[in-house]
């Protein structure tokens, strides 16, 4: 007679990290928010095609409300609304996905090697305090004038300006991601599990990828989740000053510039965009709060 | 009987009402509303509408301006011309006289010491005068008695009325300024801020960038006005703020420079608290082509100048059927509303210079296609047109604004229905408009096919404007891209005609030559597309009478006719 035990097979990390993520209602519904954006700007077009109108013909539409024909009415220049929310949220989401990988791949990079080699915490530490003191705005514009056109003779003058701002917006938000990340490895590499990988002669490389990553991944997706909304508004910001992307490749930002002088008159206008945002930041926020609390084994289970 | 005396005494109590009401100071109180709020109320010191405009209130010149743009007579007795031999023959001197009897608000008499005191206080090597423009080629101011005042030019001048008139040239007061020449200008706070002067209202309190506040001017030479005994003039806030201010609230009578889209005037307009007041003066948005080649291929020093013609916008045809594509009336109705109307003309006014051009304003997509059609350029599979495996494809850039950005839509829409590729790009304003010659955004340097903006003349006469496009005022490395012929336009015979109005002073002949230029920049070579001839637009309370919307001079200057509608 042997006494079964009925022993649950443990959850695998993801699963446990995926049941502590949906205690967090913040996060889940967050997670349905983001998801249906993405949802709507990449599927959306499929869905709705919007016609095309010539300019005389779509003068006698414009400043509709909503309708059958244009579910979110249409514009001052009668263009449809739903149509341009669309294409400005794949511009908007994909600069802010884009640009904060860039910029989490910096920060990371940097993160770890001011942590884990001690010659080089000093200089790459000035540096991301240089970084973070320089001027956005004026450092942008010098971008843009110095390489816009070379990048457009390339790549054609919107994928130039996106390529442009992606990279400028990446490389002016690692600071924070690499600040971050050294400290944590600062703690990481005095705990024994790294000093015994190091004293059985695994090279740096090695303990790096391994032992450190693996544990710092935690608050860099945290900083990554901020570092999206942070992107999608400083973008707002570069199209409300009209900077970087052409005029006629809507974003959220410039809808939300070009419905501002007619706020009054009709308020959808700035409300679509400006919804769009706001739920943007906000979901991804709340996101980052679940991570946060997911990934922190020290939380788990509180 | 009595009762019948008591009647008529009434109904002649009524009928002689409105000479009681041409009282001064029987109005009461006026406010009225500049959203740039005034820094300053000496116009010499700065070149702020908002300043030159609050300070006409007080400082006046000789003559001013109507609002047709003719010289009218202000402090002087009349305006003096040729035919009455104010202007000598040989356009080198012009006499004023002044009104007899003059008195500055603080009583004392005013003198032709004034004027010259004036021109030497503007004309002081080590003050910076900011409209020394005024003053330019004047050799000599001299007062042979106290009501005369004779201006010698070094060189004949076809438009004598520079110096003196307009709200941008008053006279000051010597004995108040006396101690404030050179450069102890800006350190006179007292003077500055309240100047003595011989218009309709003097200065009771001044708070710099925020409230002046005025009172009638006991001693103006009309003892029946003005109508109103003080008046407020206040700052702040934004062009939309200044109308709602008017036409919604109703807390102020006038509003200065009250622009803003088309359907919230509508919308404003139809309380009827006020009406917007619009004036047409000189500013016109327009379409420039550039002649020479933009191309990013090109070595700089090289790209976009005279070395290298443009590919494609060296054909007239090409210029002629994209500005036929375009609807401009759609333009004004999407972008100004009343304070727009669609013209072909580089100088919409003065009446007199303004060509009889009007082919431009019908759209006549189908005439641009076969126009592209004739000159070779026929459509590809996209709908692109090309020849010789070239597309036809323009690079349309122009400063950042929402109503030039809607403009971009529109026309790129147009365009592309005859077939021509049009790519966008919009350049923070201060920056295009910057002028610094490092930079590849200026308007000057052009490093696009074609471009927009808008530009005006200051005063009423068109030849130093029509003179910019000169072939040797184009820009180029040479001059620091400093020209002022933006689109590299150069006409050996257009040369000749500036030549030619520039010693001519018979004014018929003058507005002959300017409708000529203006023809051979528009109509007929089309490197200059007018759209949309902008004017000013202001606000005005509907119990406010006697507004009258001056483009060439200030605003203010017919405020001693305003009146309370009862």
């Amino acid at each position: 007679m042997t006494e079964t035990t009925n022993l649950d097979k443990p959850e695998s990390q993801v699963a446990a990290i995926w049941r502590q993520f949906r205690e967090h209602k913040g996060a889940v519904f967050g997670l349905a928010v983001l998801g249906f954006l993405v949802v709507f700007v990449l599927i959306g077009p499929l869905l709705w095609q919007a016609e095309t109108l010539k300019v005389s013909e779509a003068l006698k539409v414009k400043n509709q409300g909503p309708s059958l024909r244009f579910p979110l009415g249409t514009d001052q220049l009668g263009r449809d609304m739903l149509d341009r929310m669309m294409s400005a949220g794949q511009v908007s989401l994909a600069v802010g996905f884009i640009a904060m990988m860039i910029a989490i791949f910096f920060g990371t990079f940097i993160g770890i090697l001011a942590g884990y080699f001690k010659r080089l915490d000093g200089p790459l530490m000035r540096l991301t305090d240089m970084f973070l003191a320089l001027p956005l705005i004026p450092l942008l514009l010098v971008m843009v004038m110095l390489f816009r056109d070379r990048i457009a003779k390339v790549v054609g003058p919107e994928m130039g300006a996106f390529i442009l701002i992606v990279f400028a917006i990446g490389l002016t938000s690692w600071m924070h991601a690499a600040r971050i990340v050294r400290g944590e490895v600062l703690a990481l590499k005095e705990r024994e599990y790294v000093l015994a990988a190091r004293s059985i002669g695994a090279p740096p490389r090695r303990i790096i990828l391994r032992h450190i990553l693996p544990n710092v991944i935690s608050p860099v997706m945290v900083a990554a989740t901020l570092g999206i909304a942070e992107a999608i508004i400083t973008e707002s910001v570069l199209s409300f000053l009209g900077l970087g992307f052409p005029p006629d490749f809507p974003t959220w930002g410039r809808l939300l510039f070009d419905g501002l002088q007619y706020m009054q008159l009709y308020p959808e206008r700035v409300i679509w965009p400006g919804l769009a945002i706001s739920l943007t930041v906000l979901s991804v926020n709340y996101i980052g709060d679940g991570l946060r609390d997911a990934l922190d084994p020290k939380a788990r289970g509180r | 009987m009595k009762l019948k005396t008591a009647l008529l005494g009434a109904a002649c109590a009524f009928a002689i009402a409105p000479a009681a009401f041409a009282e001064r100071g029987a109005d009461g109180h006026v406010n009225v509303l500049y959203w740039q709020a005034p820094s300053t109320l000496n116009p010499y010191l700065s070149s702020g509408t908002k300043d030159v405009e609050s300070a006409s209130l007080i400082l006046e010149g000789l003559a001013g301006f109507n609002e047709k743009g003719e010289v009218v007579a202000r402090l002087a007795d009349s305006v003096p011309t040729v035919e009455n031999g104010g202007v000598s023959a040989d356009l080198t001197q012009i006499t004023w006289k002044l009104k007899p009897g003059l008195l500055w608000s603080d009583g004392t008499p005013v003198t032709s010491a004034d004027a010259k005191f004036t021109y030497e206080y503007c004309t002081h090597p080590e003050g910076g005068c900011a409209q020394a423009a005024r003053y330019e080629g004047i050799a000599s101011i001299d007062t042979p008695d106290a009501e005369t005042v004779v201006i010698t030019f070094s060189a004949p001048k076809p438009n004598p009325y520079t110096a003196f008139v307009g709200g941008t040239s008053p006279i000051l007061q010597a004995a108040q300024f006396a101690n404030c020449l050179g450069a102890a200008a800006s350190t006179c706070t007292e003077q500055n801020f309240g100047p003595i002067g011989t218009g309709p209202f003097m200065v009771t309190e001044f708070k710099t960038n925020d409230t002046v506040s005025l009172a009638a001017n006991p001693n103006y030479r009309d003892p029946a006005k003005p109508a109103f005994a003080t008046m407020t003039v206040k700052g702040g806030g934004d062009a939309e703020a200044a109308a709602r201010a008017v036409m919604e609230t109703g807390e102020f009578d006038y509003a200065w420079n009250t622009q803003i889209n088309p359907e919230l005037q509508a919308a404003m307009a139809g309380g009827g608290k006020g009406t917007f007041l619009n004036g047409f003066g000189t500013l016109v948005e327009r379409i420039e082509m550039n002649m020479t080649d933009p191309s990013a291929d090109l070595p700089e020093g090289e790209r976009a100048t005279t070395m290298h013609p443009h590919p494609i916008l060296t054909d007239i045809r090409v210029r002629t059927a994209l500005s036929k594509a375009i609807d401009r009336q759609v333009l004004v109705d999407v972008g100004y509303g009343s304070a727009g109307r669609p013209t072909c003309n580089l100088v919409p006014a003065p009446e007199m210079f303004a060509s009889d051009n009007t082919g431009c304003l019908t759209q006549d997509i189908e005439g641009a296609k076969a126009l592209l059609d004739e000159a070779g350029w026929v459509p590809g599979a996209d709908g692109i047109r090309e020849k010789d495996g070239v597309k036809l494809h323009v690079l349309y850039q122009t400063s950042t604004n929402p109503v030039r950005q809607d403009f971009q839509a529109l026309i790129k829409g147009w365009w592309e229905e005859i077939g021509v590729s049009t790519e966008l790009k919009n350049i923070d304003a201060s920056v295009y408009f910057g002028g610094d010659a490092g930079s590849p955004d200026t308007f000057q340097k052009f490093y696009a096919d074609v471009e927009m903006y808008a530009n005006n003349f200051d005063g009423t006469d068109p030849e130093p404007y029509l003179a910019q496009y000169l072939c040797d005022k184009i820009p180029g490395p040479a001059n620091q891209w400093q020209g002022e012929n933006i689109n590299r336009f150069c006409d050996p015979a257009y040369d000749v005609l500036v030549k030619e109005m520039s010693a001519t002073a018979e004014m018929g002949k003058r507005s002959e030559l300017a409708k000529k230029m203006n023809d051979m920049l528009t109509k007929d070579s089309m490197v200059v597309v007018p759209l949309v001839d902008r004017g000013r637009l202001s606000a005005a309370s509907t119990s406010l009478g006697g507004t009258l919307l001056n483009t060439w001079d200030t605003e203010m200057w017919n405020v001693q006719d305003w009146f309370r509608v009862k």
